[in-house]
């Protein structure tokens, strides 16, 4: 299934607000009109144009951090990221030329090489369809014991031997019980750090830790996470692209080999505990809730949840008998 | 408010507001999302100011924050209006088109609330009362957001028409961006009185002593509706001590652990000469009774709508399968019908919802397809097409004014019913921690690594004039009752004031406590306000 970023639904119009005009631009050859204020990527949505994204999403500030949504711009110098470049009147845009084909294949065999992008939804297509080689950069390098990247200081990394790839990977972070950091698979993408920061949560429980090759999200001196400032919203899992951060029960399932998406649903309804009301997402298979988002487009939520409504609904279902009362 | 039974504003308008004020909430920890719009709002500029008795991670984030003693907000809300009057800041033009009762408030503010004896009575500085209120009246948009700190008092609808006043005061009502706001604590709060689950009140909001509301009710369900209206939560327990409410049916709810004062309340459930529980745990109530209808996870494992706090109404899905045995409420409540000799059918969700639709003129416009497709909408939505109401009330606004004139309300100060003194010197005040819901039966289910059990959470003054070590287990008495906790020692609170929540009631059941001393005209209890000694166990 392909799945296009969801273009924005129109924001909710205010009394004070004025008439919005429609912006005419050319896409692949095509004519395309959206209103001011849309980005490119959502010009290429409506036009039914899918342009791969990782670090972007709906209800955050773009970072421009993957450089994989990038297309050509006639009479721009550089490729130009289309989840930030606004629409403006007459421009002429190609998402698929050689020069973007080549950019996008870059950027997956640079991540690829690196990360394990298995969780990551969509990417093995774009490989296929960009012609990627993530292992033409040699054998992966062996794993970084747990706790060694924390560790890395600035200004200490040592290049690679030029027989291996280096990679992320190292063990799974798990500290507490509602969800695992698997770092073996985070593409520094920097959108946990946007949803726990100024984009939603103004908890600021994790940074950007480290320089280059060594760069990886962490808490304060990398303390678990039932020590840090975190409040346990997961609204960083609910960003995450490739499963770096994942629900506990779903990285228990996949490491079981028992994740199966064909056998899941989802269903949206309310939360069952304060009463502003959030839109939440329940992902189901064999009756057990596995996931739990919020519509990206909620007015109410903006895809954001707390802790109780991203976790608290383990009594559902087979109802185990409740921990306290 | 001014009979529409609802917030006026759209949690979306708070992320346009320029002044807010949070009064007797902590959203931060209590409504974390409305609180991501607080934050859109902070982020652009808005100023808020937080009216507490205790430092929480909502006044943290405030401009200011005003720790006003337990129980003094009538008295702080008519010194903001002295401050505004005396700087001539109130909106003329919009009190004598929209209001009435004008004169005699501002000579009563006028005369019994200088900021002096305000500054006395709540402990709070002349000087930020003063700035809060002429922020609040030269802003160009403001809003008055409150929870249970305003509502669970003795006085509780006098706090409320305290802060109506306000807005009446400046014109900060029927504007986007502008209004007035109560966050609902439950999830169909909102919901349950839009139904009409209040004693005087049929569905939408339609009064059960208006004949022709009940007429039409009346003609739909080929029944008598009795015009008198019935009982509140806690008239049925004063029902129940004069032995008048002999059987009682409860769905949903735990009162043997949410109502205050725990003892009274237990023996109340169990002189009782039938009591059914219908829930879909085993909770404490439910152990007490006599029939027990196992019920599904409204959220989850049924169909139907809920209506949040700023009067959205969503729909809720059915998810996963319930355990064996139980059974959807509307499945229970038409048997029981059946049983009582009144054959309801097999009525679906979406049928009973149409039939609402037909006789609540506020919901005729909501069909379940268009609260799918438009992700809920706000009453009214009298028909078809119509998007929704993001405010109310505008037309106050309206040259001339439409509909009745606002009443301006005359209020007198009243302290907590339990002052403290020398035998129970500290004031305790109950809340809601960030992890937890309520008496803990739906949140005790995930482990959050959060959560640390009940404690009595004291100020460090206090702490060190008892000698009270933290983590200590300490006694905490009050005229009701005892309880044993761990003492935490909070730098938030101030001396003389002390905090529980109850989301731990196997463990501390701190309603034993509480006073029910309640407000007669909204049935809510004091919670937020107990006098208690601490004695050291050891």
């Amino acid at each position: 299934m392909i799945r296009l970023p969801i273009y924005p639904a129109a924001p909710p119009r205010r009394p004070t607000d004025g008439p919005v005009r429609d912006v005419a631009l050319t896409i692949d050859g095509a004519a395309v009109q959206v209103p001011e204020g849309a980005t490119l990527l959502d010009a290429c949505a409506a036009a039914g144009i899918e342009v791969p994204t990782l670090c972007f999403a709906a209800n955050l500030t773009p970072v421009n951090a993957c450089r994989i949504c990038v297309v050509e711009l006639e009479g721009a110098r550089t490729l130009v990221p289309s989840c930030s470049r606004k629409v403006e009147a007459g421009m002429v845009v190609r998402t698929d030329s050689p020069r973007v084909r080549t950019a996008r294949k870059l950027v997956l065999e640079l991540l690829g090489s690196s990360v394990d992008l298995s969780a990551a939804p969509n990417v093995a297509r774009w490989i296929e369809r960009y012609d990627a080689h993530p292992a033409r950069f040699g054998p992966a390098a062996a794993p970084a014991a747990a706790g060694a990247r924390d560790a890395a200081a600035p200004g200490h990394h040592h290049g690679g031997d030029g027989a291996t790839a280096a990679t992320v990977a190292q063990p799974a972070k798990v500290d507490n019980d509602l969800f695992v950091r698997d770092y073996g698979k985070c593409i520094l993408c920097y959108k946990c750090v946007e949803a726990c920061g100024d984009d939603a949560q103004h908890t600021y429980a994790i940074a950007v830790a480290g320089r280059g090759f060594d760069a990886r999200i962490s808490t304060e001196l990398a303390t678990p996470l039932p020590d840090s400032a975190c409040v346990f919203c997961g609204n960083c899992v609910n960003a995450c692209p490739t499963g770096a951060l994942v629900f506990t029960r779903e990285f228990e399932l996949r490491r079981d080999g028992q994740w199966d998406e064909a056998r899941q649903q989802e269903t949206t309804t309310v939360c069952p505990y304060c009463g502003v009301g959030c839109a939440i997402t329940l992902r189901t298979q064999d009756n057990q809730v596995v996931r739990v988002t919020s519509p990206l487009d909620s007015s109410v939520t903006s895809g954001n949840l707390c802790v109780k409504g991203r976790f608290g609904w383990q009594y559902v279902g087979d109802r185990p008998p409740p921990e306290t009362k | 408010m001014f009979g529409a039974g609802g917030g006026t504003s759209s949690y979306r308008e708070v992320e346009d507001t320029d002044v807010l004020l949070l009064w007797g909430s902590n959203a931060r920890d209590t409504h974390p999302i409305f609180f991501h719009h607080v934050l859109k709002a902070i982020d652009r500029g808005a100023r808020m100011y937080a009216i507490d008795p205790r430092r929480t991670a909502t006044t943290d984030w405030a401009d200011v924050h005003l720790p006003l003693a337990v129980g003094s907000d009538v008295a702080l809300a008519n010194g903001v209006a002295h401050a505004i009057l005396a700087a001539g800041l109130e909106n003329r033009a919009f009190i004598a088109r929209a209001t009435e009762g004008f004169d005699a408030y501002r000579a009563h503010v006028l005369a019994e609330y200088p900021l002096d004896r305000v500054a006395a009575i709540t402990g709070v500085p002349a000087a930020d009362i003063e700035r809060m209120a002429h922020a609040y009246a030269r802003a160009d948009r403001a809003m008055i957001c409150w929870t249970l700190g305003i509502t669970e008092h003795h006085n509780a609808v006098d706090n409320v028409l305290a802060l109506i006043n306000l807005a009446l005061l400046t014109g900060h009502v029927g504007r986007w961006g502008s209004g007035l706001n109560p966050l609902r604590g439950q999830n169909n709060v909102q919901g349950g009185g839009d139904m009409g689950a209040l004693p005087h009140k049929l569905t939408g909001f339609q009064d059960v002593a208006d004949p022709e509301a009940r007429g039409r009710f009346e003609r739909a369900w080929g029944v008598t509706i009795p015009p008198e209206p019935g009982w509140h939560l806690t008239d049925m327990f004063k029902a129940m001590e004069r032995r008048e409410l002999r059987a009682l049916y409860v769905i949903g709810e735990n009162p043997a652990r949410s109502e205050a004062d725990g003892h009274r309340t237990a023996a109340l459930l169990t002189g009782l000469d039938a009591l059914v529980v219908q829930d879909i745990f085993l909770t404490p109530t439910a152990e007490l009774a006599d029939v027990v209808l196992p019920a599904t996870a409204s959220f989850a494992e049924a169909d139907g709508t809920v209506t949040n706090s700023e009067r959205r109404v969503q729909r809720v899905r059915r998810a996963v399968a319930p355990p064996a045995g139980a059974r959807d409420d509307i499945a229970i409540i038409a048997d029981l019908s059946r049983r009582l000799g009144r054959d309801l059918g097999e009525p679906t969700p979406e049928a009973l919802w149409d039939e609402l639709r037909a006789l609540s003129p506020m919901h005729a416009g909501m069909s379940y397809a268009r609260l799918a497709e438009l992700g809920g909408i706000q009453w009214p939505c009298p028909e078809d097409g119509h998007p929704g109401s993001p405010f109310l009330h505008g037309r106050l606004w309206a040259e001339p004014r439409q509909g009745p004139a606002a009443p301006f309300h005359v209020l007198h100060d009243a302290p907590p019913i339990e002052a403290t003194d020398a035998e129970f010197p500290l004031r305790l005040t109950t809340g809601r921690r960030l992890d937890s819901f309520n008496t803990g039966v739906q949140s005790g289910s995930f482990r959050s690594p959060l959560r640390r059990g009940e404690t009595l959470d004291l100020s460090p003054a206090d702490a060190a004039r008892y000698g009270i070590a933290d983590g200590e287990v300490v006694q905490v008495t009050s005229r009701r009752g005892t309880v044993r906790a761990p003492a935490r020692v909070d730098a938030g609170l101030r001396p003389g004031l002390v905090f529980m929540t109850f989301h731990f009631p196997d463990e501390v059941d701190t309603n034993l406590l509480t006073i029910d001393a309640t407000d007669p005209r909204s049935g809510t209890a004091e919670f937020k306000a107990a006098a208690v000694r601490i004695d050291r166990v050891a």
